[in-house]
């Protein structure tokens, strides 16, 4: 890891002045991505700017039908959150989920959808139940805030401040996990929203999408049989040591069915 | 350089590092406490787990300078003089190691599952084991050692 000067942010317009101020600043999170991108030298950043002192950006709020989830929140803390288990428990479960104890203990939601890593679990749920990532600057809804591979609509320089869930009829997410690394080799999220059926795939593609196609034929009739027979289309798939662009296509039929039977 | 000030062990400790030094190489070439282990550095491996503030984490993947004011404990925290803690007993009593080179990080992390979960099931040490990492053992006397180790101190015997 090349050196750089480390600032404690003390309140979110502190860390957004300090990431202005440097040559080539970067945010930490739980730094669970950040450092070993650093280790592995892929970046070299000339400052750090730790979010972790940020009282304002760590926590849960329910209120008016909806889960606001602090952006350094970590993943523990939704997995065990009593609130979130009640409004959305598919949410709860993702949480519980992601890599391993330790991991959980560390990683955020901020940084997981800043990273936008193809396979991350938590764009699933955000795409899937219609949320809103509130920034220090806007809102950007979640349809149009993964933009591609590692990439987000956030400018130079914002801040993901929190993320609102609105409560869904019912949901449920299925993944079929790396045995390594716990990353979705397919990950499906299917909600039953106010806006309607929602089917957001992660770890398929090059980032997360929807199965309009899955999404159209469950507004017909919401049970899984309404799925049978239908994959996703091979083209556009990841395909690597882990599994073929077939096989991931074959996966999110077989995790959406799950995904449906499971919201009950 | 920067000056990081932490309780470790329930001392406190200071000293100069770079931003860049991580956890695990402060409490090892810092402080000489080689108990917390490098297994992978990618941290995948949980060899390196300590306690921060009560929670386990990866001390391979945190800054020193991040522990700024924290209660760090290692392995070598929790013995109490020549008497072991309890989950570190219940290891020794269900052969849980052979070489040793995981045994910090699982017991690290077994306690913080103690913590949160007095009597684990098999399947609930199982899965909390996923960021652990054993070369060895084939993880069935780790399993059994950390039920026991946490029914131990459930029971009172130090925790
Ligand atoms: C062994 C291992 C297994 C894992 N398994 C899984 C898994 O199964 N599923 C899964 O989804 N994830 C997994 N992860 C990723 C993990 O869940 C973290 O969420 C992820 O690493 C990023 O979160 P972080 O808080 O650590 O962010 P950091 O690493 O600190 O930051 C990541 C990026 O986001 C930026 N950033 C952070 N916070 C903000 C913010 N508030 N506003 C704007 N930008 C910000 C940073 O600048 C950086 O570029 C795994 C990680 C490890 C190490
Ligand atoms: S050395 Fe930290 S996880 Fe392997
Ligand atoms: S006992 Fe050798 S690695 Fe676990």
């Amino acid at each position: 890891m090349h050196d750089f000067t480390y600032h404690a942010a003390s309140s979110v317009a502190d860390a957004a002045a300090k990431v202005a101020g440097g040559e080539d600043a970067v945010l930490m999170a739980g730094g669970m991505t950040l450092l070993p991108t650093l280790k592995q030298r892929l970046a070299q950043p000339s400052d750090v700017v730790d979010l972790s002192g940020v009282a304002d950006l760590r926590g849960i709020r329910v209120e008016g039908g909806a889960v606001t989830v602090g952006a350094m929140t970590v993943h523990d803390a939704v997995a065990n959150s009593p609130e979130v288990a009640a409004a959305i428990p598919a949410l709860a479960a993702l949480a519980g989920h992601i890599g391993d104890p330790q991991v959980r203990n560390r990683g955020t939601i901020g940084g997981s959808i800043a990273n936008n890593d193809p396979a991350a679990d938590y764009p699933a749920a955000l795409v899937g139940l219609g949320a809103t990532v509130c920034t220090d600057r806007r809102e950007i809804a979640a349809d149009e805030f993964f933009t591609g591979m590692f990439e987000t609509a956030l400018d130079e320089g914002e801040i993901v401040t929190s993320v609102r869930f609105p409560a869904p009829a019912a949901a449920a997410y299925m993944k079929f996990p790396n045995p390594a690394s716990r990353y979705a080799i397919v990950g499906v999220f299917v909600a039953r929203t106010t806006g309607g059926v929602r089917v957001a795939v992660t770890g398929a593609a090059s980032c997360v999408y929807r199965e309009s196609a899955m999404e159209a034929a469950l507004e017909g009739g919401f049970s899984a049989s309404a799925l049978d027979g239908m994959t996703a289309s091979a083209d556009d798939l990841n395909e690597d040591i882990h599994a073929s662009a077939e096989y991931r296509a074959h996966l999110v039929g077989v995790m959406a069915r799950r995904a449906v039977a499971a919201c009950g | 350089m920067p000056t990081v000030n932490m309780n470790v062990n329930g001392e406190a400790v200071s000293g100069e590092v770079e931003a860049r030094t991580l956890l695990v190489q402060f409490l090892r070439e810092k402080l000489r406490l080689t108990g917390t282990h490098v297994g992978c550095d990618t941290s995948q491996c949980g060899a390196c787990v300590v306690h921060v503030d009560g929670v386990s984490a990866k001390s391979c993947t945190m800054l020193a300078v991040q522990c700024e004011g924290a209660d760090v404990t290692t392995i070598e925290g929790l013995a109490d003089g020549d008497a072991l803690h309890p989950m570190q007993e219940a290891f020794r009593d269900n052969h849980g190691l052979q070489c040793g080179f995981c045994t910090p990080g699982m017991i690290m992390s077994a306690l913080d599952l103690a913590r949160r979960n007095s009597a684990p099931s098999e399947q609930e040490v199982r899965e909390w084991l996923e960021g652990n990492i054993c070369r060895c053992t084939g993880y069935h006397n780790i399993v059994k050692s950390i039920m026991a180790g946490a029914r131990a101190m459930a029971a009172g015997q130090g925790g």
